[in-house]
């Protein structure tokens, strides 16, 4: 359930970052549809925060609890962040941002999943 | 600020890659120093110490400039080559991982690519900078905006 979901995000922002990528290679600046993208990213990731704070406080298992959180609010302040910094650039590079940060959910949200199951370092 | 600086096109971007960096760097050293100091302190004295040069890095790319953002950009090039070097030869120097950790193989070797983009960047605006004392133009609203 918890991979489905996390991946399921991961996969979200994948979408997102390649339909930036799309502006970026036309040379379209940022678009209605990719803030709208953006925007369901957001409350995708803001569920995941929640979902995983529940699931964090009903869980018997031995999970870094500061560090699970942390990624999570991370994840959550990336979106509107990029989204006013890529605005804010007229050029094609706007949405080239967009890219960048969304591959970084899309990680990020994977480094979550190894952390929620403790596989990692 | 000109519409060449190193904050603007292809620029935007690079900070924002910097900006990951910057917090990726500095939030894991400080979770490493907070909560397992003792373990291996070299490696995360380090990690500190890369995060703040990348957050420097970062500002110095989005407010233009350039002699700072050399400057740190060149310290990132030796600590990645250095360390780089040294976790290959020594594995038991660095007990943990840090981002510079052979070559940044743990961040698909983005913290080594990143700093000759950088340093390619300033030298590349710089030049922009020089061309537009001539014939003021907006090099990054059309054309050839790389």
């Amino acid at each position: 359930m918890t991979d489905a979901v996390a991946n399921l995000v991961a996969l979200l922002a994948v979408g997102v970052a390649a339909f930036a990528g799309w502006h970026t290679v036309r040379r379209q600046p940022f678009s209605n549809p990719l803030f709208y993208a953006a925007a369901v990213l957001e409350i995708a990731l803001l569920a995941l925060l929640v979902g995983g704070c529940i699931a964090l406080a009903g869980t018997s298992r031995d999970v870094d609890g500061v560090l699970f959180v942390s990624y999570l609010v991370t994840l959550v302040v990336i979106p509107p962040a990029v989204v006013l910094w890529g605005i804010a650039e007229k050029s094609r590079w706007g949405t080239g941002v967009v890219v960048v940060a969304m591959l970084t959910v899309a990680v990020l949200c994977v480094r979550v999943l190894q952390i929620w199951k403790g596989t990692n370092v | 600020m000109s519409d060449a600086g190193t904050g603007h096109g292809f620029g935007r971007m690079l900070v924002t890659v910097y900006a990951v960096f910057a917090i990726a760097a500095s939030a894991r050293s400080l979770y490493q120093l907070a909560t397992k100091a003792d373990e291996a302190p070299v490696a995360y004295a380090l990690s500190a110490l890369a995060g703040v040069v990348y957050v420097v890095a970062t500002v110095a790319l989005a407010t233009d400039r350039r002699r700072l953002a050399t400057v740190t950009i060149g310290f990132e090039l030796v600590g990645v080559l250095l360390v780089g070097a040294l976790t290959l030869v020594d594995e038991g120097l660095f007990p943990d991982e840090t981002v510079w950790s052979e070559f940044g193989a743990g961040y698909v070797f983005i913290p080594l690519v990143l700093p000759f983009v950088g340093l390619w960047w300033i030298r590349r605006t710089q030049e922009a900078d020089r061309g537009q004392l001539k014939a003021p133009r907006t090099h990054t609203t059309r054309g050839r905006n790389h």
